[in-house]
């Protein structure tokens, strides 16, 4: 798949506005336990920024929490740019939560559906997302014929086919095998370069965050926070390449023992 | 080899296929000759037993008779499933909506369900004039309940993550209703319409037995009582044949039915390959 034209240069997002900033932001459940604790976050626009960490130290609450799907129960969560903030969001689960009784098309036609598009008018826009993840052949399948990769596709095409300034991804490609969870990445990354939109990407892989990211804010537990933020200071386009450098070899290995740090540090005691 | 192999499976679901409705046939072909010999060898007179031969040819002389009873009884099964899947689905989106109302409203369901309908007939039969209402009542009383249980159960169980991305949309409850829980209630509603079918058979013989054959009433269970009363033994298995017919025939179409309607996208009606 071809890369991004656009060359994205990560050191210099520093100064970009914040696309969504959680101040304080505290998340108890109902049965006692405390998921996150006073996190502060900016994510900056137009950045690809990771959330690192172990299971159980409270990435996903911190996604949902931004998505608006759970109330923070302290603190404030804020998209300084946005209008209409809680429309503007791509969201793509760890599984590919496609309807099964409906068609990759109807699938991607969802999110129109809901705002009132009818079919003829919603159209040209999903399958212009089907395309965008190759999958404009595939309209007419269902979900079952389909591949875990494809439905996945199907999933990010879902949550593009708004236009969101924002998305949200919950470890999208951790139920998929390596090769096709690479051509995911390089996909993924393909999309962000062309779009432009905000990224916020949940994963316990060292190696995918530091493929992928142009930041890493790695994640402890016990209660969850984050214990330090990287930046990967490689431009963009990357391509399978970068995978093989000693760069990333180095930035894998300091990102390593940050996950080492939080995991230490999120031991019970 | 591998062509043999092969060749040697299909063998084998060829086999398979051909088993699964010339085995039952032969089960029944034997009973209908086993009754037959009971019958001739013992001289049993046909009042008492009447060989398949007489059944049959009772059949078809009393089919004018039967027919008709035949059409009012399923006219009153359809009409019951149809009211039943209308009542069943309508209570179950009731629920679906408010779990208050679950509350309120569920224990009475299951009260109507466990009461046997026998012993509740006589009191229909007091308050109901109309005899077709009466049958209506009764069998959409033993029949309701397997469809608003299963719907109920089938709007509760649409994907979490799903009902978060509708959330997230801001989609009203009107279309997580139609587009969400409804559809992932279907395969649980299809399974309960073809117990309430059954049922609804059930439900209207037994409520034209419960009637008796007090001057109203010509449906197949009605008929039995009648051709008991004049030991015409004949015609009460001729009836009690039509009435096992009606059941299967309904069983097929509902199952069909179904099978055409998940056939797409359910674990359930999808053929296993290999």
């Amino acid at each position: 798949m071809a890369q991004a034209a656009q060359s994205i240069d990560p050191a210099a997002s520093a100064e970009q506005p914040s696309a969504v900033v959680l101040g304080g932001v505290t998340k108890r459940f109902s049965n006692g336990t405390t998921a996150i604790a006073d996190l502060d976050l900016a994510v900056r626009q137009g950045e690809f920024l990771s959330l690192l960490g172990p299971s159980g130290c409270g990435k996903s609450t911190v996604l949902r929490l931004v998505a608006g799907l759970i109330e923070p129960s302290a603190g404030t969560i804020r998209r300084p740019d946005e209008q209409n903030a809680d429309r503007d969001i791509g969201f793509v689960f760890q599984e590919p939560t496609l309807m099964p009784w409906a068609s990759a098309f109807t699938n991607v036609w969802l999110p129109l559906r809901l705002r009132g598009v009818s079919k003829r008018a919603a159209r040209d826009r999903v399958m212009e997302a089907l395309d965008g993840v190759g999958l404009a052949a595939f309209a007419g399948s269902y979900p079952r014929e389909l591949s875990g990769g494809m439905k996945m596709r199907v999933s990010i095409a879902r949550a593009l086919v708004t236009e969101p300034r924002l998305l949200l991804l919950d470890e999208p490609f951790a139920a998929l095998d390596e090769i096709t969870r690479f051509r995911l990445n390089n996909d993924l990354l393909e999309l962000w370069g062309r779009f432009g939109f905000t990224v916020v990407f949940v994963t316990h892989s060292v190696f995918e965050s530091v493929y992928l990211s142009s930041r890493i804010a790695v994640m402890a537990a016990r209660p969850g926070r984050i214990i330090r933020t990287l930046t990967v200071d490689e431009p963009y386009p990357r391509t399978d390449a970068f995978r093989t450098t000693p760069h990333y070899g180095e930035l894998c290995n300091e990102t390593s023992a940050a996950l080492l740090l939080a995991m230490e540090e999120g031991r019970p005691a | 080899m591998g062509e043999a192999e092969a060749s040697g499976r299909s063998r084998a679901e060829r086999f398979d296929r051909l088993a699964r409705w010339l085995l039952p046939l032969l089960v029944v072909v034997a009973i209908v000759f086993g009754w037959h010999l009971v019958v001739v060898v013992n001289e049993i007179p046909p009042y008492i037993l009447p060989g398949p031969g007489t059944v049959f040819a009772t059949l078809v002389k009393d089919w004018p008779i039967l027919s008709g009873a035949l059409v009012n009884t399923l006219a009153i099964t359809t009409l019951a499933l149809i009211v039943a899947t209308l009542g069943g689905v309508g209570l179950a989106i009731l629920f679906s909506q408010s779990r208050l109302v679950e509350y309120s409203f569920f224990p009475i369901a299951v009260v109507l369900q466990v009461t046997p309908i026998v012993a509740v007939f006589p009191l229909i039969n007091i308050y109901v004039d109309n005899t077709t209402a009466k049958l209506l009542i009764c069998a959409w009383i033993v029949a309701f309940f397997p469809i608003l249980s299963n719907t109920t159960l089938g709007l509760n169980s649409a994907d979490r993550n799903l009902h978060a991305l509708f959330h997230l949309y801001g989609a009203s409850r009107w279309q997580t209703l139609r587009h969400l829980r409804l559809p992932a209630a279907m395969p649980y509603f299809l399974g309960g319409l073809r117990i309430a079918g059954g049922l609804s058979l059930i439900g209207a013989v037994v409520a034209e037995f419960v009637a008796g054959t007090a001057g109203f009433g010509s449906g197949l269970a009605f008929r039995i009582i009648e051709a008991g009363y004049r030991l015409n033994t004949a015609r009460m298995f001729a009836a009690l044949i039509l009435i096992s017919a009606a059941g299967v025939a309904i069983y097929l179409v509902l199952s069909l039915a179904s099978h055409l309607i998940l056939r797409k996208w359910h674990e359930s009606a999808i053929g296993r390959e290999r």
